[in-house]
């Protein structure tokens, strides 16, 4: 069975390689099918081993196979190896379930692309990056993953290069994911100093085993804080929290199944997943909980805010799943990692879910991604606009849907750890169901306002009315509405023999994942909080969207300029920094160091002269004179010699 | 196999002579397949002889010696170690691809003697183990060098060709006087001449001696190199040299200078390079930061290209004075890699050049509609020069910054950062070239293909498979290091554990 683990991630990686070489003498539907069908494949060999590690024992479900031996210098001995563990199964389970899905929905989305095959070409290697990134054994390995699927996220937003906004924003995505990068390979290196292995096993063995033993800790506290903080800005870039959230809005460049699969429901939770990876690191430390916390609910709150006044479609999802992935750091820094790993597999389906409707709409559209240029669609494309609004309750925090048991754990866990940060939570929670609201509203809903969006784009050939899309897209769209519904029944958080999601995890997190204990009903009164909190949304919304379009008081420029965050970022560093490169050679390389030696050149040249020559262009002489003078050196040597 | 050294040396030089006598009704038909046939016999020898390198083991093999001048105790000594064997076979491969990828045309017969005694002359100082046999063969690579550039180059070769030798040959005047300093001194203390460099590593120095000398053999490595500030050279070199000056400028001999600095400051120095250590750690971190930050805001590529590698060549030079095995080998394999991702772009270029005319980034746009393979493949050779995991690039960095990061903080922290630069200013200029909209929809005709050649694809087919299979498996070749940089720094530490007494020399470390 170890064997079968390195398949799952070699099955992408060989549709990245037969498509690459022989796609272009394949007919389409079979490149895209069989991109499809070999990620469907990783799904069934992920669900096999997924029951391996349910027939072990609790103890024995860690299996590390290694495959060769990458590198090893000194002390540093890194191995191509997988770990498979509770918490590595079920990451691969919904990365290879999702992205089945979206591969299938792709092949109808990017039918009139003229560069249909390439598409699955990045996608197929975007997912073999991510299954690498997930199943490492080592921080090393998994860093492979972490910049594959940066690379891969580049490639894809940057899809259609001859946007100019497109290419920077693959671009812009690249970078700032490279600032956390320095901030994942600094706590590398911090940990190998530490630790003296990189090795998943190794370094949390040796945390286990010394905190059995009692005495001196493997990790000191501040230690562990540096090196917990230092990772968790590289999961702040990769998963787009404050101050590193500004390119997942601009990643929406990229073509809609891109920022489904890769922008909501995985590349960016690999930041999530790092950090519930490190827990028994985080746990030693006394501030890295906090801190990620407070980032975590402060990014939640800003974006939720910025998603009340967007007018494009695929913005509003984006500043959702900046959001989203704040709740789950908040959950991470309050020691809920069952929370927030649960969050992380429903929101994979809702926010898959709200992307594909939305790209729906766009394709039925041609390519209008304004709201206001929507509405009334819901008669028109009933399966989109149906499961749309399933994936709205259920990001809302609606019960029975899966929403309303992942969000309100990580709720729990918050209010356990502070109630401020809990208050933050459900201010959000309120902002949450109310901008999904909006944007159901303005597209399903009211009176029809896309003619004009129809008239004026005839890229797609000719759209008279607005129409519902092809099978391959709706069934992704009802399988994801099924899973939004029902994926709350792994962790219902009635009894602990029904919360399997916790029975599974715990053995991963152990000590690292916060018991809490609640007096009396303050457990009841924080869930119907909660039920409260997205009712009270949802009535805003229907108050404010359900009748009319406009609404300026209620769609603040501050916020839909995102904080001005971006803008700052641009003027400070993308704006300043540029200017600093072009002009400083021509100071430092110029002006100080050739200035320099042309000062000293000319001081010699007006002591002796010697140098005139050179200056006067006489070239290739002054070359002979020194190769000559070289010779003459040789043949002195040479006659001392007594050759 | 005990000559099989000097073969690599004579092969190419013989080759030069021949193809400069050959009479003028031949010239046309012959001076390309000789020329093609000699450049690539050598890179099968130097194929056959790392596969057949032992690993494990420190010393150099290979080894073979005869007297030259022996009243001044010259010798002719050539040996590999695992630190130049893999130097030995960059330079072997990187020849033939730039002769024959670049396909300089004019005066095709002065042009290929000159590249071919440069291939000797870069052969000889990677694997002379005589101090009086390097510098002759060192300083030998400025002349080819200095035609190439100025006869081949583009518009304003002949200014920067000078500069270019100027700065050079004022470093090397510096290395000649260190060396004839540090033979006398040798003589005086044990009467016996001698430039073999086991022998000169036991001199003993006092503090001040060895650091006079460290400085000036550094000055002539760090112009090669170039490390900053020694660097302004090199942009208009670069810029101005033809398409195979630069490549075997920037890929083969920029690491004449960090080898020169490893082999012999290293083991001749070794007290100078821990007290100076500091500084040219902190020259390291300023190029490479400095490099990144001018390299964003260049608009030429090949300037652009010519910065960036001065960065790179700082991450080198930090590997090397972390004084730690994980840094130094780090270093040393990324004096390959860099070697070969360098030597790819600058061909690259020079296709682009000869498709478009074209070598302003400003100018150019739009052309991955145009020329999707070529994209591709630049794509690939950027992404293994900003040090993506899996491609060649990666694991030499990665070596040098956690090697540096236990034994010199925060140089390595501030030299970390340049992972962030390198990806601006690389995306930046893909972008400009290869997305968005042609910006001078002119500049190439419709009629015209740009997309690369199929002939082209296959000259640059084994850079991609090695900038591939060393981001994967660089095992093979760390395994051959590693033993010989274990050694040298043996060689170091003991020097500062006991001043007086330089005991282990490089031969001798532990195998």
């Amino acid at each position: 069975m170890e064997g079968l683990i390195f398949l799952i991630p070699a099955m992408p990686l060989a549709g990245f390689f037969i498509n690459l070489f022989f796609g272009r003498f394949l007919p389409k539907r079979v490149v895209g099918w069989l991109a499809t069908a070999l990620v469907g494949v990783s799904f069934v060999i992920a669900l096999t081993e997924y029951f391996h590690l349910l027939s072990l024992t609790s103890a024995a479900r860690a299996l590390a196979p290694n495959l060769f031996t990458w590198f090893a210098v000194g002390h540093l001995s890194i191995h191509f190896g997988a770990y498979l563990d509770p918490l590595s199964s079920v990451m691969i389970l919904f990365v290879t379930g999702v992205a089945t899905l979206i591969h299938a929905y792709s092949i109808g989305y990017m039918d009139h692309d003229p560069r249909f095959r390439t598409f699955f070409v990045y996608l197929n290697l975007f997912v073999f990056s991510m299954l690498v990134l997930v199943l490492a054994n080592n921080f090393v390995v998994a860093f492979l993953g972490w910049e594959g699927v940066g690379a891969c996220s580049y490639w894809l937003i940057s899809f259609w290069f001859d946007r100019d906004s497109a290419a920077s924003a693959g671009k812009k995505a690249f970078i700032i994911n490279r600032i956390g990068d320095f901030g994942y390979m600094l706590g590398m290196f911090l940990l190998f100093e530490v630790a003296k292995s990189l090795n998943y096993t190794s370094v949390f063995g040796n945390i286990a085993s010394s905190a059995a033993h009692g005495g001196h800790p493997f990790i000191s506290g501040p230690q562990a804080t540096a090196i917990a903080l230092l990772l968790f800005v590289g999961a702040a870039g990769k998963s787009a929290q404050i101050p590193l959230f500004v390119w997942l809005v601009d990643a929406m460049e990229g073509p809609t199944p891109v920022s489904a699969l890769i922008h909501a429901a995985t590349m960016v939770t690999a930041g999530v997943y790092l950090m519930a990876r490190v827990a028994p690191i985080i746990h030693l430390s006394s501030n890295a909980g906090t801190v990620i916390a407070i980032v975590g609910a402060a990014t939640a709150f800003v974006a939720a805010t910025a998603a009340t006044a967007q007018n494009d479609i695929k913005k509003v999802l984006a500043y959702s799943t900046v959001s989203q992935l704040g709740y789950m750091f908040l959950g991470i820094g309050s020691g809920a990692y069952v929370a927030a790993i649960f969050l992380m597999i429903t929101h994979a389906f809702y926010k898959a879910l709200l992307f594909l409707g939305a790209g729906s709409v766009i394709h039925s559209l041609g390519d209008e991604q304004d709201i206001k240029k929507m509405g009334a669609l819901y008669k028109l494309m009933p399966i989109t606009g149906f499961t749309f609004i399933i994936a709205w309750l259920s990001i809302a925090g609606l019960p029975p849907f899966s929403g309303f048991f992942s969000k309100g754990d990580v709720l729990l866990a918050a209010y356990s750890k502070s109630p401020i940060l809990w208050a933050v939570g459900a201010i959000t929670a309120i902002l949450t169901a109310y901008y999904m609201g909006r944007e159901v509203y303005l597209v399903f809903f009211g009176s029809p306002r896309y003619r004009e969006a129809l008239t004026n784009h005839d890229g797609h050939g000719a759209h008279s009315e607005p129409h519902e899309s092809p099978k391959v897209m709706t069934v992704p769209l009802i399988i994801l509405a099924i899973a939004s519904i029902l994926a709350g029944v792994m962790n219902l958080g009635i009894s602990s023999s029904t919360d399997f999601l916790t029975n599974w995890l715990m053995p991963v997190f152990g000590k690292a994942q916060a018991n809490l204990t609640f007096g009396g009903g303050t457990k009841v009164i924080l869930e119907v909080g909660d039920i409260v909190f997205a009712l009270l949304g949802i009535f805003i919304a229907t108050r404010a969207w359900s009748k009319t379009a406009s609404n300026p008081s209620l769609e603040v420029g501050f916020l839909k300029k995102g904080w001005q965050i971006d803008h700052l970022f641009d003027s400070v560093f993308a704006r300043g920094s540029s200017g600093l490169a072009i002009e400083l050679n021509e100071i430092v390389d110029n002006e100080v160091i050739d200035g320099a030696v042309n000062g000293s050149g000319r001081l010699i040249g007006a002591l002796g002269g010697s140098l005139r020559g050179i200056q006067s262009g006489y070239v290739r002489s002054y070359a002979l004179i020194i190769s000559f003078g070289v010779v003459l050196i040789l043949g002195f040597v040479i006659t001392r010699a007594g050759l | 196999m005990s000559n099989v050294l000097e073969v690599l040396v004579i092969l190419p030089a013989v080759g030069a002579l021949l193809i400069a006598l050959l009479p003028k009704e031949v010239r046309g038909r012959l001076v390309v397949p000789i020329t093609g046939a000699i450049s690539i016999a050598e890179a099968i020898l130097a194929i056959v002889l790392a596969v057949n390198f032992k690993a494990g083991v420190a010393s150099y093999q290979y080894v073979s010696s005869y007297s030259w001048i022996s009243s001044f105790g010259i010798s002719w000594k050539l040996g590999v170690d695992g630190i130049s064997i893999f130097l030995v076979l960059l330079t072997a491969l990187i020849f033939p691809i730039a002769y024959i990828g670049a396909k300089e045309r004019a005066n095709a017969q002065s042009f290929a003697a000159w590249m071919l005694l440069l291939e000797a002359a870069c052969m000889g100082s990677f694997m002379s183990l005589d101090l009086f046999a390097f510098f002759v063969t060192f300083e030998l690579t400025l002349i080819p060098t200095y035609f190439l550039i100025g006869s081949w180059g583009y518009e304003k070769s002949g200014a920067a060709a000078i500069k270019f030798f100027i700065y050079t040959f004022l470093g090397s005047a510096l290395l000649l006087v260190g060396m004839l300093a540090l033979v006398f001194i040798h003589s005086a203390q044990t009467g016996v001449t001698t430039f073999d460099i086991a022998a000169l590593a036991k001199t003993s120095l006092s503090s001040g001696t060895e650091k006079w000398l460290f400085l000036a053999f550094t000055a002539a490595f760090a112009v090669k190199a170039p490390i900053f500030p020694f660097h302004t050279w090199s942009p208009d070199a670069y810029r101005q040299a033809p398409t195979s000056g630069v490549i075997v400028l920037a890929a083969i001999m920029a690491k004449l200078g960090t080898y020169g600095i490893l082999r012999f400051d290293f083991t001749l120095f070794p007290h100078a390079v821990v007290s100076f250590g500091p500084l040219l750690l902190t020259l390291a971190v300023i190029g490479i930061i400095y490099g990144g930050i001018v390299a964003a805001g260049e608009r030429d590529i090949k300037r652009m290209l010519a910065y960036s590698s001065l960065s790179h060549m700082g991450f080198i030079i930090l590997g090397f004075f972390a004084l730690s095995r994980e840094g130094v080998a780090g270093g040393v394999l990324q004096m390959i890699n860099h070697g070969i991702y360098t030597a790819a772009l600058f061909l690259l270029v020079g296709f682009l050049f000869a498709a478009t005319g074209a070598i302003d980034m400003d100018r150019l746009g739009g052309l991955q509609s145009k020329a999707p393979v070529m994209a591709g493949i630049f794509t690939l050779f950027v992404m293994a020069s900003i040090g993506l995991p899996g491609l060649s690039g990666f694991v030499g960095e990665f070596l040098i910054l956690i090697g540096s990061f236990s034994t010199h903080r925060w140089w390595a922290v501030v030299a970390a950062f340049g992972v962030v630069i390198s990806a601006v200013y690389m995306l930046w200029s893909y972008q400009r070239i290869f997305h968005g909209k042609p910006s001078e929809p002119d500049l190439i005709p419709e009629s015209r293909p740009i997309e690369i050649k199929k002939g082209q694809i296959l000259v640059l087919a084994p850079l991609i498979v090695i900038v591939v299979a060393l981001g994967l498996y660089p095992r093979p070749i760390l395994d051959r290091i590693t033993p010989s940089v274990n050694a040298l720094i043996s060689h170091v530490n003991a020097a500062n554990v006991s001043p007086n007494a330089i005991g282990v020399i490089v031969q001798k470390g532990k195998g």
